[in-house]
């Protein structure tokens, strides 16, 4: 209670009292930076089991058509509607922003940079109290008269702005609200993680002494606060549209539908960064770790990302190949959108050099952070083919598209979350995750996850649209071979559905019987790994100073093989 | 305030104190945000406007440009005085002053507000409704904006005054003087392109 700081008055408060906290306020209203990560890691968590049952129904009823699906029953036209929409917006908004920015922003800003807790404890909590309430209205979204909103994740209007056309009249108001209140909570969080990076860092540590995870969230956070703005005010004007009846975006009484498409992905491809970049931070972390070796080109990793964040609000409108823009416009955004693919190959390039040479240890963390970058190397690669205007006319909103951006979007959304959450559980819970169980989840996944998507790419080159109920009614599309390949996609993704059962028994039982964690597991450098393991209330007993740089492994003058940022020599 | 809390400060002796105020930067960085939501509001009515065949629509009235120019003054007027009240506050022993001058800042934003609360009364009486036009639609929901946050900075300015209230420290105020400065300068800030804009072009 006494490091909420709430005013100047509890200074002399001693630490003592914060033993006698309740289970309310430790756990529930508190203001630590820890809990509230806690708190947006779990609640991502749940969020994620409800996106990942609607791709289960939806994959079924794509692979056996008309069928009744199992724990589900019958799909109408309008469930998988539904449940398209619903899944996209929740494994990006609900999963993928609140695990990789808030919760590991707010575990690790603090404990990284040395400091007790974020500047704004208040304005933190306050930041997820409005991003749980979001959660809430998104789900009460799914039982309104009507139903969910149906209309996909990027809610094009006509369609999104009048009830008339989607059918769905407070499902898709309600979507929206959810959508703004949530953009409300991260740009709160955002400001607390900007201003602690800034002004809370311990005594010594330079701006190149951060660790690049950290780096990372923060051009994320500055590249979300820059591209919100269009997004909520576009989502103020969609709001608008469907209840008092404006037609901003309804061609009908004079607007522009192609105005929300320039507002949504204005906001949406720096966002594809924005997960991106806390992922890759992440991976940094694991590699250079367990290469037992220094971060290859830390500073050419950091000014890269610079690129990354300035060049990702120039490609937006490679969304829009086929609305209807000028071609020559859409040139120049194939240019832009093939030119953001050489700084993230550069970084990718960096990471392997840093396993060049080094003594790899494939722990499970490690595993993930390797898949990470092999995976996401596809997805890239998929994303040049889209991103060249030609190409695009014939691949747009096929299959293709869908695989390439599942191959960026599961490397980042799960095998990054994995990725952190192996690498940090001793950390964040004092206790050891099972080897052999972590390994077992990590090839259920990994496999099956490519067996899923390399099908999907051939769909989508064989011209499967996407969004599309029931594909018997393409006579062109309803052949045996393609639907065998629907069938192979789905029964490989139940089975990876499955292996997340060796990951949730590995979570909760380490979580209590797990062997007990010392302070530094991995021996790795960053100041997280002074604190406790778990890391209490306050985080440090006294707040560290730091001499070095995040990455000093194998140094010719440190006496072990790594060499933490706050030993003195 | 919940921009204005900090770390407890015990815990942060061996720590310099920030060349920055947190609650400074983190206004700063909202403001940030706030001119890209602007920009795109902006942005969305240049599109509109220049997709639609005849602006204003036939039959709509005309904004009140005379009167606006007039209130547009006065909100100028406001953060001018705010400027200067911050500067009487920096010198030594004129924090009655400065909270005067504050006071008088707050009561121009005031009348800047309800000025256009009056204003939009007559143009709904004459018809300019939000679904009336993309025209209506967008005047109110553009103005509207502005004139939320005009609240908004309102009381962080409020706040700021009543925190120099003769019974209380003046020093401890010195951050959120500052943060509602900003904010209240963005707010005035955005105001002379807005009228440009809407009413003028």
């Amino acid at each position: 209670m006494s490091d909420t700081g709430i005013a100047a008055g509890h200074a002399a408060a001693p630490h003592e009292h914060h033993e006698e906290m309740d289970f309310w306020s430790k756990y529930v209203f508190s203001t630590d930076h820890k809990i509230i990560g806690f708190q947006y890691m779990f609640t991502g968590m749940f969020m994620a089991l409800i996106g990942g049952f609607m791709a289960y129904v939806f994959r079924m009823q794509l692979a056996f058509p008309g069928e009744s699906v199992p724990l589900f029953g019958q799909v109408t036209s309008g469930d998988y509607n539904m449940l398209i929409t619903n899944h996209g917006t929740i494994m990006i908004f609900w999963v993928a922003m609140p695990v990789l920015i808030a919760a590991l922003g707010n575990y690790l800003i603090p404990l990284m940079l040395g400091c007790d807790d974020m500047v704004f404890p208040r304005l933190n909590r306050l930041s997820y109290q409005i991003f749980l309430l979001s959660a809430i209205v998104l789900i009460i979204s799914f039982i309104v008269p009507g139903g969910g909103f149906g209309g996909a994740w990027t809610a094009y209007p006509p369609l999104s702005a009048s009830a008339e056309y989607n059918h769905t009249d407070w499902g898709s108001s309600l979507w929206v609200l959810a959508v703004a209140l949530e953009f409300a909570a991260f740009l709160l969080g955002g400001i607390n993680f900007l201003t602690t990076s800034m002004n809370a860092r311990a005594e010594g540590m330079k701006m190149m002494d951060i660790p690049i995870v950290v780096w990372m969230i923060n051009v994320a956070v500055i590249l979300f606060m820059a591209s919100v703005g269009p997004l909520i005010a576009g989502a103020v004007m969609l709001f608008l549209d469907q209840r008092i009846g404006t037609s901003f975006f309804l061609p009908a009484g004079g607007g522009d539908p192609v105005l929300w498409q320039h507002l949504f992905w204005f906001f949406g491809h720096p966002e594809v960064y924005v997960v991106l970049l806390p992922a890759m931070g992440v991976v940094a972390e694991v590699i250079t770790t367990f290469s037992r070796k220094k971060l290859f080109g830390y500073k050419t990793i950091l000014y890269t990302t610079f690129a990354t964040g300035v060049l990702s609000f120039t490609v937006w409108a490679h969304h829009q190949f086929v609305s209807g823009i000028d071609p020559r416009m859409g040139n120049i955004f194939a240019v832009t959108t093939l030119l953001i693919s050489i700084p993230i190959a550069e970084i990718m390039f960096c990471y392997v050099a840093t396993l060049y040479g080094g003594s790899i240890r494939l722990t499970t963390p490690m595993l993930w952070g390797l898949s990470f970058i092999v995976e996401f190397l596809l997805g890239g690669v998929t994303g040049i083919y889209l991103g060249a205007s030609a190409m695009d006319v014939y691949f747009h909103d096929t299959y293709f598209v869908l695989a390439h951006f599942h191959y960026t979007f599961f490397p980042i959304a799960i095998i990054g979350v994995f990725t952190a959450v192996t690498y940090w559980f001793p950390k964040m819970f004092g206790r050891m995750m099972n080897e052999t169980l972590g390994k077992i989840h990590f090839w259920g996944t990994i496999i099956p996850f490519n067996c899923i998507f390399i099908p999907l790419f051939l769909l989508g080159m064989a011209g499967q649209h996407r969004r599309i109920y029931n594909y018997n009614n393409f006579p062109d599309l309803a052949t045996e071979n393609l639907q065998d390949l629907r069938v192979f996609a789905t029964s490989a993704m139940v089975i990876m559905l499955l292996f997340q059962i060796p990951f949730i028994v590995n979570f909760f039982y380490s979580l209590f019987y797990g062997e007990k964690a010392e302070k530094n597991p991995w021996k790795a450098n960053t100041l997280e790994w002074v604190a406790e393991s778990p890391a209490p209330h306050g985080n440090f007993k006294e707040l560290p100073k730091v001499y070095r740089g995040p990455y000093e492994f194998s140094h010719p003058d440190a006496k072990e093989d790594y060499w933490p940022q706050n030993v003195p020599n | 305030m919940l921009i204005g809390t900090n770390v407890d400060p015990t815990r942060h002796q061996n720590r310099q104190k920030p060349p920055i105020a947190n609650g400074v930067v983190g206004i700063a960085i909202f403001v940030v945000t706030e001119v890209m939501f602007f920009a795109s509001l902006i942005s969305a009515y240049l599109v509109l406007r220049s997709g639609a065949e005849e602006w204003p629509p036939w039959g709509q009235p005309r904004l009140p440009v005379a009167a606006t120019a007039f209130n547009t003054v006065v909100l100028l007027l406001s953060g001018l005085v705010l400027f200067k009240a911050y500067q009487q506050f920096l010198k030594p022993d004129r924090v009655s002053v400065s909270r005067k001058m504050l006071g008088l800042s707050i009561l121009l934003g005031l009348f800047f507000v309800l000025f256009q609360g009056y204003e939009w009364i007559q143009l709904l009486q004459f018809g300019l409704t939000m679904t009336s036009s993309n025209y209506g639609g967008l005047f109110y929901l553009i103005i509207g904006t502005h004139a939320v946050h005009v609240v908004a900075a309102l009381f962080f300015l409020l706040h700021t005054y009543s925190m120099l209230a003769p019974s209380r420290i003046p020093q401890l105020a010195s951050t959120e003087f500052v943060v509602s400065q900003i904010f209240w300068y963005f707010v005035v800030g955005v105001w002379p392109i807005l009228y440009f804009l809407i009413y003028l072009v």
